[in-house]
């Protein structure tokens, strides 16, 4: 389960990272949604894997599932939605105002428009 | 339990909801957010005056103690800040009754929303509820940043929101991480638990205190991470911009905090870790920010550069000076808070009387009432400038002296000294083109500023000018501060010291 969570977490971390670098608000928009799940799920990971444990500490509890990291989760997850919502509303606004979906609102090489189409 | 302590979180927050339910009577809400700013400041001073005397205050959530549930914290820094906050606030609030307020539906409630956060960030004693009050901030400033709308503002906007939604997942992955190696997020009893670390955690926790570092180096605009600044300040409307004089102070307060508190630079498993960095990167900033205001061809630009000069500065003195350099440097940050929100207003003031060539630094028509508008530019040029008997002089004078013992005092001495140079020259050459170099009519769009959009520009320049009658306190009160930063065990024992079962528990898992 480590093995597959790590890759998981690096494989979507490095596509949010290249997709935040392309110069397209779109793509930017996609690019920090995938490091906000990856995030999320880091978060997760933190409080360790374990499976089948109770929440609370008892007597008779081996081992337990650590609810902090769990409850961190849930309001970065909250907060998360709360921005990529904005963002893709400010996204749709440039775009009408400057009508360029470029990140700096104009085209860096107007000669290079028709091949990026 | 002081109750007083919580106010300036729940006013703000209170206000901004009940403002949301005034919709569009201008009357009723720009009421409401006065006097629930001007209550801010009461309970501001009456904070400030309780932190002044060196102890400290915490406040339990809910009465959950210390290191279980987030806890307030008032000491003197955060005193101060919250003090500051307040009186940049009032002033930028006033100005923006003049007409600002107008143009869209919920500044007033965005504007709330915005000091709730900052308070917030200045008062909590729990590392993610720092975040969280981040992203309050944060996003009231998004929303206050593109206020007005216009092609620049959203352009800026995208830029700044993007750089801040990266910045805010990796303070995420920074305070997990932190919270897997120690199982606490409480600041005080991560300052022990880090104190007290296994060897082995210690690469992990090093590494997250440096992406912390980068996180904060975001909001205070540090050397890399500094670019979406000029945009997003020069292009923010003036009330707007006058408030973010205080933003970036807010990841000052957070570098602030954590390097004398969690990775304190002396002791411990954290020794060394952030003034390698700080040092060259704050030098770096304030060069290159002087630079920038030489090149600024628009006046709002060359303040906003000059943002990014006071916040070098502040470092430098901070990672440079020992504990006295930390008393200069919170000297330099009320003046330079002061002062820059000042200037803001100002900007706008004299872009408006200049008509259709506004803050362009070229060749203008003249301008409407010269000599009023000139004499507060040439005040406020000097103070920001730090010409000798301003606030700036004094600052700048003090972290000077407090680099002499310094290994690194000629790069202090040198970059501080040198930068300064340039942003006289950049102010001189800026107030003869604008001022000087005009034809001999005036523009028709011009508008001559009128009496209550001084109110808040007098007082602000007033304060600076208070600030060098009243320097002997002050000064007191910033070695007292700084004293107490230095001493972080006080902290400590002020926030978990009444709490004696507070050993981190067994990681889960580990138990098989």
């Amino acid at each position: 389960m480590e093995l597959l969570l790590s890759t998981a977490l690096g494989i979507v971390t490095a596509c949010g990272i290249y997709l935040i670098l392309r110069g397209r608000t779109f793509s930017v928009v996609l690019g920090l949604s995938l490091l906000g799940y990856a995030v999320n799920l880091f978060i997760f990971a933190m409080g360790r894997l374990v499976s089948g444990r109770p929440p609370v500490i008892t007597e008779q509890a081996l081992s337990y599932a650590d609810p902090i990291p769990q409850a961190l989760v849930l309001t970065a997850i909250v907060i998360g939605f709360g921005m990529t919502g904005f963002i893709v509303e400010l996204a749709l606004r440039t775009r009408h105002e400057t009508q360029s979906d470029h990140v700096d609102g104009q085209e860096s090489k107007p000669e290079q428009e028709g091949k990026r189409g | 339990m002081n109750h007083l302590l919580v106010l300036p979180i729940i006013l703000p927050a209170l206000t901004a909801a009940l403002l949301l339910f005034c919709g569009r009577q201008l009357g009723l809400t720009r009421m409401l957010s006065l006097i629930s700013t001007a209550v801010l400041l009461a309970v501001s001073v009456s904070l400030f005056l309780d932190a002044e005397t060196g102890a400290f205050q915490t406040y339990a959530l809910s009465d959950w103690v210390a290191p279980f549930g987030i806890v307030l914290v008032l000491d003197r820094l955060s005193g101060l800040l919250v003090l500051l906050t307040a009186v940049v606030a009032l002033a930028a609030l006033i100005y923006a009754m003049q007409g600002w307020d107008t143009r869209g539906k919920y500044f007033h409630a965005l504007f709330q929303f915005q000091l709730m956060g900052i308070n917030g960030a200045f008062l909590t004693g729990d590392l993610f509820n720092l975040f969280v009050f981040f992203e309050i901030l944060l996003i009231a400033s998004y929303c206050l940043l593109m206020y007005g709308f216009g092609e620049r503002r959203l352009r800026a906007s995208v830029h700044y929101v993007a750089i801040n939604l990266t910045g805010s997942a990796v303070f995420l992955i920074a305070v997990s991480l932190l919270y897997s190696v120690t199982g606490t997020l409480n600041m005080a009893h991560l300052a022990e638990v880090v104190a007290q670390s296994a060897p082995e955690d210690i690469a992990l926790i090093r590494s997250s205190g440096l992406m912390l570092l980068g996180v904060f180096g975001i909001k205070a605009a540090l050397f890399p991470l500094y670019f979406w600044l000029p945009a997003a300040y020069s292009s923010a409307s003036a009330p707007v911009a006058a408030l973010f004089a205080i933003m970036t102070k807010v990841g000052v307060y957070a570098i602030l905090r954590f390097t004398t508190l969690i990775f304190p630079d002396n002791a411990g498993p954290a020794a060394v870790l952030t003034t390698p960095w700080l040092l060259p990167v704050a030098i770096v900033t304030l060069i290159l920010a002087a630079l920038g205001a030489l090149a600024a061809k628009r006046l709002l630009e060359l303040f906003a550069y000059l943002t990014i000069a006071s916040v070098g500065t502040i470092l430098i003195a901070v990672s440079a000076g020992g504990v006295a350099g930390l008393s200069g440097g919170l000297f330099y940050l009320i003046h330079s808070t002061l002062i820059m929100s000042a200037l803001f207003l100002l900007a706008e003031m004299i872009g408006q009387a200049r008509g259709e060539a506004q803050d362009q630094l070229h060749q203008g028509p003249m301008l409407l009432k010269p000599v009023s508008l000139g004499i507060a530019f040439l005040l406020a040029a000097v103070i920001v400038a730090g010409l000798p008997l301003s606030s700036g002089f004094l600052a700048k004078l003090m972290i000077l002296q407090s680099a002499m013992p310094s290994s690194s005092m000629p790069w202090v001495w040198g970059s501080i000294l040198v930068s300064s140079l340039f942003v006289l020259i950049t102010l001189s050459r800026a107030g003869s083109m604008i001022f000087w170099k005009t034809s001999h009519e005036t523009s028709p769009q011009a508008v001559a500023p009128d009496g209550l959009r001084w109110l808040p520009v007098v007082g602000l320049l007033g304060c600076s000018l208070l600030m060098v009658v009243y320097a002997a306190p002050l000064k007191h009160f910033t070695d007292a501060t700084a004293q107490q930063l230095s001493t972080p065990s006080q902290y400590i024992k002020a926030v978990i010291g009444q709490t004696t079962d507070r050993a981190p528990r067994p990681l889960p898992g580990e138990a098989k």
